[in-house]
């Protein structure tokens, strides 16, 4: 059943009577849909009936992309899906990649891998809230968050040269290893950004208007929610205290402590609420890893087995020995270059969960690279969360899934 | 995991294809014993479903796959904290699988993803549509027969007249 605008409008034009169901078409171009989501809702009266959403307009084909180049250069793929948190999707295609290659990453770039996944959850935590509160009609917030992201970013661009796009997360550890300049920066951040969490949550924990636009929208029991396979802090403030952080720990986050914090009501306030404490907990966990880089100053940032930039098609097996004047001796016998099987890895995205499941056949390209992205679930429940609601209130629905479309269309 | 696997070759044994041991258990089921293997699982605690996705297994034919898709499921435990694998392998010529819509509100969206990029139908999918590729696409393109680049006569109808507008408004 395709709906157009054309026959939304003549529909409308053709029907009799005015209790006819009142057909809108938002976005893809609307200021509060984050990106390019088109959503055809059936209305009565300003009541939510049904909504339909339309994805498909940033769709880049990814995954098709990814079987034709090998997978040092799919990770800069993964970059360009969750462009607010770039860094959280490298760590998940390496993290897959690492588990196909049986690869063991040296523990200091297990640190700096959890420093700078957390430096993506802060950094799209304030871009959400930034734009949520904007959505909602709050505009002070998003100045003051945007100009704390600004001290991030300015972090991000000293440790890889990049403020968007980072890929400095690759297969077998990391690019580069910080110097002592940005681990002075990130100590003075760590330091100051919770008084900056309070200065938000002056602004609107207990305002009047944001109170009455989040307390008691789009609840979500725990049940609901799994069926829904909803995760991240729309899953947590609903009460499922599901992390992947803790339930299947990677990197390093099993030997820093945080807590998992958990709402109770599972609405739009509920939520907000979580999300405020993840800031706190992402602070921490930061601090926790800089005090542990001290212990491992020196050492290696990338695994001795990481595979080069441009992988080979195939390569020809070295003998066992090497031979004393000509170096190698390469014999005629060509072997993969990648163990052929497939790996599944998941993590905690500033979204939800991230998971990439990956099939090899022995090339050095993947032959199937499947991307499990949080905003794409989040999105295909937005008809179940707003049915009954204002058309004012998808907005804070929206806003309160955090979504990329990035990331959703792939 | 021990009474799972006991409880699964007890009850399952018709339809087990294979029982392995990888980086999480992974289990391959005939496509016919499978809605009630899956209804088995969630009512064991696998109640959380990560993931649902199509591969094609065109040319490459690892462990002696007969057929050409196969469709695989990620599915996780809250409780026993556990993750495993389900796979189901669907043959090219009778091309469709049961939909899960009524276990996992979820598996709509993943499902209507996989007929769009694969072809595989989804018996009993209330609302079985293209969702990534527009509606009058022709073609699966995660198919591994389908070119990266089409050639410019195959293009899609709609590009094509996007070009030919532009291309009378500069002239």
């Amino acid at each position: 059943m395709s709906t157009t605008l054309i026959e939304i409008t003549s529909k409308q034009r053709n029907s009799n009577s005015w209790e006819e169901p009142f057909f809108i078409n938002m976005g893809p171009q609307h200021p509060s849909t984050h990106g390019v989501l088109r959503l055809v809702l059936e209305l009565e009266g300003e009541t939510i009936v049904h909504c339909d959403p339309r994805i498909g307009y940033l769709h880049r084909g990814v995954e098709k992309l990814a079987e034709n180049l090998n997978y040092n250069q799919t990770v800069v793929l993964s970059d360009r899906l969750d462009y607010i948190a770039s860094a959280a999707n490298n760590v998940a295609f390496c993290l897959a990649f690492e588990k196909l290659f049986g690869l063991e990453v040296p523990r200091r770039a297990k640190l700096l891998r959890t420093i700078v996944g957390e430096m993506a959850r802060i950094s799209s935590h304030l871009l959400w809230l930034a734009t949520h509160a904007l959505d909602i009609g709050a505009m002070t917030v998003f100045l003051y968050c945007f100009r704390d992201r600004e001290w991030l970013l300015n972090i991000f661009e000293k440790i890889c040269g990049a403020r968007l796009t980072h890929s400095y997360v690759r297969v077998g550890g990391v690019r580069l290893d910080f110097t002592q300049e940005i681990i002075d920066e990130l100590y003075k951040f760590t330091e100051e950004f919770p008084n900056r969490i309070l200065e938000y949550e002056t602004l609107i924990d207990v305002n009047r208007i944001w109170l009455k636009r989040t307390i008691d929208i789009a609840v979500v029991t725990a049940e609901k929610a799994i069926n829904l396979g909803l995760t991240g802090p729309v899953l947590r403030g609903s009460g499922v205290p599901y992390d992947v952080r803790k339930f299947r720990p990677y990197d390093a986050y099993s030997e820093v402590e945080f807590e998992v914090p958990v709402g109770e009501r599972g609405d739009t306030y509920d939520r907000y609420k979580v999300r405020m404490k993840e800031l706190r907990q992402s602070n921490w966990i930061i601090r926790q890893c800089l005090d542990k880089l001290a212990e491992t100053k020196g050492e290696p940032v990338l695994a001795e087995g990481a595979p080069d930039l441009l992988i080979p098609e195939k390569i020809k097996e070295p003998e066992p020995k090497p031979h004393p004047k000509k170096g190698f001796i390469f014999t005629g016998k060509e072997v993969d270059v990648v163990p052929p099987g497939e790996a599944f890895a998941s993590i905690e995205s500033p979204k939800g969960e991230l998971a990439v499941y990956v099939v090899s056949d022995g090339s050095n390209k993947p032959w199937r690279l499947r991307i499990r992205t949080p905003s794409f679930v989040h999105i295909s429940a937005i008809p179940e969360l707003s049915r009954g609601y204002m058309i004012a209130d998808l907005i804070a629905i929206i806003g309160t899934l955090d979504v990329v479309l990035g990331d959703c269309d792939r | 995991m021990e009474e799972l696997y006991k409880e699964i070759n007890e009850r399952f044994s018709k339809f087990l294809l294979k029982l392995e041991e990888k980086d999480c258990p992974v289990i391959t089921v005939k496509r016919e014993g499978f809605l009630d293997f899956i209804e088995f699982l969630k009512d064991f605690g696998f109640k959380h479903l990560i993931d649902l996705c199509g591969v094609d297994y065109l040319n490459y034919k690892p462990e002696k796959k007969e057929e050409r898709f196969e469709v695989v499921y990620h599915l996780y435990n809250f409780e026993k904290r556990a993750l495993i694998r389900v796979k189901v392998p669907i043959p090219e010529s009778d091309c469709w699988q049961y939909s899960l819509t009524f276990l996992w509100e979820t598996s709509n969206w993943f499902e209507r993803e996989c007929w769009d990029m694969f072809g595989i139908k989804f018996k009993g999918h209330p609302d079985l549509r293209r969702l990534l590729m527009p509606e009058d696409w022709e073609g699966f393109p995660l198919r591994k027969d389908y070119p990266l680049y089409l050639e410019e006569d195959k293009e899609w109808k709609g590009y094509k007249e996007l070009k030919r507008k532009t291309k009378g408004e500069h002239s």
